[in-house]
Parts: structure tokens; sequence; C-alpha cells
């Protein structure tokens, strides 16, 4: 019941209820936006975060990540191109009903579905994220190493790329987190005899160079792309029919999103696919999906918004990020010193609780904004490229180099910005080089306290349980992309 | 479906140091390769502070299991090539351009010099020929965001030929 309480704080606090109204409308320009999103904008917004208190700054990040990612419905319906990945799905079916003149009923229900997700996994996050930090009170080093493999193998899973290049994505977002002095040692490592990089590369200019800059770079060869905007005249709520027709849908994406978020590494993107198609699998209508069905636009949207709560239990509960942007999130919980993990839920429960009321506030007002504010957000999309972007890299470089007023940052952001470029259009997703770097640290330093434990004795993992149980899980991770491809192979045949 | 399958097939036409999964296999495995030996120069920590392994230890298994999958990725690409990519455009590089000119500016001149130049820059080649627009990138936006970082943040940014007019 106190729990309850400190839920509701933020709804006393003009302060945060101010911060919660500016997350929520700048998390949906940047929703809008395509290119922009809860992540790139979050990790643009992080070093203004420095001028509040800690409850403030994550309030502000949490409000962005919900109202970012419905806000890529807006631009997924009129414009068919997904404000954020989380919204691609919308797409398939938004942009086909809105091109039969029924773009306010479809945006209606990206709205609704959107709303009822988010609160969903709030709900979720509420009652679970305690139940998970409390497990962790169970977990040594070893099992902190074997957790944090199965958050990297999680991503051979992941949407967007083959799952062996977002290994190596992976793998090399860990190797950028050894450069600098070892924690344990302070020999330097990668250094090449530059000062500026024995602390370290910074987790901000390498999200900003490979989000926002390599998202420039990307925009420079879409230069004479015309998109063909559908007018809004106004966002309609879902009638009585709708409702009857969609929410077994919305509840089943919600609870899938939520899963889906729980899982490390996994973000709305994966959800919504997911959700999309057990929306259509469970439809009686299965041949309207991909022509403007609505049950299409309410699978995908309730599980890309249930997936934010679900990503925030493994990252409060273990400090195990559940998205890119949960990466971001995490990293402004450390920078305020605020350290993620069971302790947390014991010693700042009014911290914790003030965040989840939070982002149930941000899920009513994101549904308000949207209700009434969707036609002048859509409007948002006709900012030509040309003054936008130059407009963001005066914020990128500054924000960038305000972290530790360091020029050197501002030029890792430039090589992340065009090696993020070249990645992605190789067909190497960016997220797990972000998850990588976040996790580098955790990965190295418990696999090598838990050496010194185990005398050097690599076997002594498989002795302990929970260790052995996610060492397992990683294998299933790692096999279910061969399994997966193997099906729709067997099913094309 | 089709087109997907033509380019396919274009690129499996092409000779194998020409493909993009060789180049980019390549340069992924030129730039481990001399990573790995990097790690071989990383300072031997005594057995009484070594914590586990060595520093090098851990670096080294990422950069051999990066090659490995790398390995991997292309002899999958050999069954089932990338498709083509189409070429870049002249915008791509003169962005790019762009910030090889921001590194110059901001090191020589001026931080806010720079940003101002790009921005004008880049607006330009994208397309922008209105002289309002060109300054409202260039000019007054750099100037809000820059009064902003200073004032709000207590930023300070590196001396330059214009920053310094502004801090004296």
């Amino acid at each position: 019941m106190d729990n309850l309480l400190l839920m509701l704080a933020p709804l006393f606090s003009s302060k945060l209820l101010l911060v919660l109204f500016f997350g929520t409308l700048f998390g949906l320009i940047l929703g809008v936006l395509p290119g922009l999103g809860p992540t790139t904008g979050g990790a643009l917004i992080l070093p203004f975060t420095m001028t509040l208190d800690p409850l403030s700054a994550i309030v502000l990040l949490t409000s962005i990540y919900c109202a970012g990612t419905y806000g890529g419905a807006i631009t997924a319906v009129l414009i068919n191109t997904p404000g954020t990945p989380a919204a691609a799905a919308t797409c398939l079916d938004g942009y086909p009903l809105a091109q039969k003149g029924e773009a306010g009923r479809a945006l209606g229900m990206a709205t609704v579905s959107s709303t009822v997700g988010g609160i969903f996994s709030v709900v979720i996050l509420v009652f679970f994220a305690p139940i998970l930090a409390q497990l962790a009170y169970e977990f040594g080093q070893p099992e902190y190493f074997a957790l944090a493999i199965f958050g990297l193998t999680m991503l051979a899973s992941i949407g967007e790329g083959s799952p062996i290049k977002n290994l190596i994505a992976g793998a090399f977002g860990i190797l950028i987190s050894t450069v600098g002095k070892d924690f344990m040692t302070s020999i330097d490592r990668f250094t090449f005899g530059i000062n500026e990089l024995t602390e370290g590369i910074g987790f901000i200019p390498v999200v900003v160079g490979l989000f926002a800059m390599s998202e420039m770079l990307t925009q420079s060869t879409l230069i004479n792309q015309v998109f063909n905007r559908i007018a809004l005249k106004a966002i309609k709520l879902p009638s009585k029919d709708d409702y009857k027709k969609t929410w077994k849908t919305i509840l089943r994406s919600s609870g899938i999103g939520s899963f889906i978020g729980v899982l490390p590494a996994e973000g709305g993107t994966v959800a919504s696919l997911i959700g999309y198609s057990e929306a259509k699998r469970f439809s009686k209508n299965p041949e309207e999906f991909g022509k403007g069905s609505i049950e299409g636009i309410a699978g995908a949207e309730a599980a890309n918004n249930a997936a934010t709560g679900g990503a925030m239990v493994p990252t409060l509960a273990l400090g195990i990020p559940g998205s890119a942007t949960t990466a971001v999130i995490l990293t402004g919980l450390i920078i305020h010193g605020v350290r993620p993990g069971p302790d947390l839920f014991r010693e700042q429960p009014d911290f914790l609780y003030g965040i989840f009321g939070a982002m149930l506030i941000a899920n009513i007002l994101f549904f308000i904004f949207g209700f009434f504010g969707a036609k002048i957000f859509a409007r948002i999309t006709l900012v030509p490229n040309k003054i936008l972007w130059p407009m963001i890299f005066a914020v990128s470089v500054c924000g960038t180099y305000s972290l530790n007023q360091s020029i050197i940052d501002v030029w890792i952001m430039l090589f992340f910005g065009v090696l993020g470029f070249f990645m992605r259009r190789y067909g190497f997703s960016v997220v797990p080089v972000i998850i990588g770097l976040i996790l580098g640290e955790l990965v190295e330093g418990t696999l090598r306290q838990s050496l010194v434990i185990f005398d050097g004795n690599w076997l002594m993992f498989f002795t302990r349980p929970i260790a052995l149980t996610f060492f397992i899980l990683s294998l299933i991770a790692l096999a279910f992309p061969l399994i997966r491809s193997r099906k729709i192979k067997r099913n094309n045949d | 479906m089709k087109n997907v399958q033509k380019q396919k097939r274009a690129n499996k036409s092409l000779p194998f140091f020409f493909r993009d999964e060789f180049r980019v296999s390549l340069v992924i495995i030129l730039i481990s390769v001399a990573l790995l030996i990097t790690t071989f120069t990383f300072d031997i920590v005594p057995p009484i502070l070594n914590r586990g392994i060595q520093p090098a230890t851990f670096p080294k298994a990422l950069l051999v299991l990066i090659i490995v999958m790398t390995l991997l990725i292309y002899y999958l690409a050999t069954k089932n090539p990338w498709k083509v990519e189409k070429k870049l455009p002249r915008s791509f590089f003169l962005t790019l351009s762009s910030f090889v000119i921001f590194v110059v500016v901001s090191k020589t001149l001026d931080f806010f010099l720079a940003i101002s130049a790009l921005s004008i820059f880049v607006s330009y080649c994208w397309g922008e020929n209105r002289l309002f627009y060109l300054l409202l990138v260039g000019i007054i936006f750099p100037i809000i965001v820059f009064i902003f970082f200073e004032t709000i943040l207590g930023l300070r940014f590196p001396p330059g030929i214009i920053t310094n007019i502004y801090y004296s």
C-alpha cells in the first residue's frame, strides 16, 4: 500500500509533473521524426539531465521512452515510414488503412492500444521488478557473469540483422568497453598513447555517434526521397465494433510485449513483430492483414509499448538493459550515482516507485497528447531534413562535449557516426554495440572475480545451479535463430 | 522478390574480391588482427596482482571470437550472397567531408565556427538555398544552443577566435 502511495508522488510534485509534461512532449516529437527516436533522444538529452535531481532526470528519460515509442506510430500511419524501428510493424496495416481514408481510425486504435499496452507493462513492472530484485540477492559474481552472457546471447535473436552479425556487433561493443585503464590492474589497454583514452570511451559519444550521426549520414543519401503524407482530419476513438474485434489482441500483445521486454537486450521492435504475427495467427480474418487490418495495428502497437515497462524490469532489478533505450536510462542512473540492483529496491523505494508512477502518468499523458495533438505532431514531419539535421548536429556536438568538456569525445562521436553508417549499410545492427558496451565491464569484471573465487578453475561455473541455468538459456538463445530459420525454410518448402 | 534475386545474382557474378561480403569481412579481420597484435604489447601483471586472468586475455578472447564469427559470416555469404548496395550519392560524400572539415576547423580555429560552418555547408549541400534558413541553421540556432549550454549547464567551450571574443 505504501509503495502504491509512493507511485502517486509525481502527481503531487509540480516539478515532476512539469518534467513529465515536457518529457512526453519531447518524446512524441522524437518518435514522430523518422531517424530519431527515444534512444537517440535520450542520449541527446542526457547531458541536460545533469541540472536535475536523479528522480527528475530518470522521469524525464522514461517519459521520453514511453512517448517516443508511441510517437513512431503517427509517422508509420501517415507516411508509411516508422518513426521508430518499433513501429515498423504498424506500417503494414496502418498505412493501408490511412490510404482508405481512415487515418483517424488507424491512429485512434494505435493510441488506445499503445496506452493499454504501456499501462499493462507498468503493472507488470510494479509486480515483477521487486520479485526479480529479491531473486538477485542469490546472485554472486558467477551468476552475474552467466546472466550478462545470457543478455549478450539474446542479441542473436533481436529483430534486426543476422544473428551472427548481431553477435559480432555485441562483441565489438564489449571490446570498446576494454579501452582505457584496466579497472582491476590499471594497465593501459588500446590507448595508443592517447591520454584522453585512458579513462575509456564514454557511452554518450558512442550512442550519439551510432544513432544520431549515422542517421544523419543515412539521411544524406535520401535527400531526394519524397514522402506521400496522408492528410489527417481528426483522430477517432475506436468504435464499439473495433473494440469487440481487438480487445483480445490488445491484451495478448500487451502480455507478449511485456514478456519480450523483460528478456535482456530484446525491445519494442521484436515485441511488435511478434505481437503482430500472433494477432494475425489468432485473427478470424487473417487475409485482411497487410491491407489495413485494425487488429494488425492493435497487435503491433500494444506490444511495442508494453515492451517499455517490461524492459525496465531487468534494467532496474539487475542492471541489465532490456533494450537500447533502457541502456541510455541505465547510463542516466549511473551518471546520477544510482546503482540499479536489489539494493535499490531496499534503500530507495521512493525513487523506484516514483519512476513507476511517472511511467504510468506518461502513458496517460501521451494518450491525451496523441488524441488531441496528433494532427500537430504529424506536421512535424514536414520540417525539411536540410534544416532539421544540421540543428540536430549542433545539439549532438554540444551535448557530447558537455559531459566531460572534451573535444576528443566529439571526434569519437563523429568516428562512431561513420562506423555506424557503414555497419547499418552492411546489415550490422548498432543496438548490440550499445548493449555490449554497457555490459562489457560487468562481463569482464564478474568473469575475473569469479575466476579468483574459483581459483582459476573454469569448470566451477557449471557447479552453480543459477549460473548453469543461464548458460543453458544462452545456448537456447543461440540456437533459437537457427531453429526459426529452419522452420521458416520448411514452411516455405 | 525478383529484384532481390536479381541483385543477389549480380553480386554473385562479381569476382570475390569485389563482393561486399569479402571486403567487409576482410576489413573486420584485418582490424581485429591488428588489435590482436596490439594486445601482445599490454603490460603483464605479476601473479600477486593478477585477478584471475591477465588484462590482455579478455580482449584477446573477444578478438579471436570476432575473427571466427567473421569467417563464419563470410562462409555463409558464399552460399547466400548479400544484396548489392546502391552506390552512395554525392551528398553523402559531401556530408562525410563536412565531418572532416568540422574536425579541422574545431581543432585549428574555433569550435563554434566549426558547428556553424558544418551546419551551413550540410544544409546547402542538401539543397537549401534560402539565405534566411541558412542563417537560421548556421548562426541563429548554434548561438541559441551555445548560450543555452553556457548559461544553463555552465559549460565552458574550448578557446577559439569567436569563443574568445564571447568570453572576453
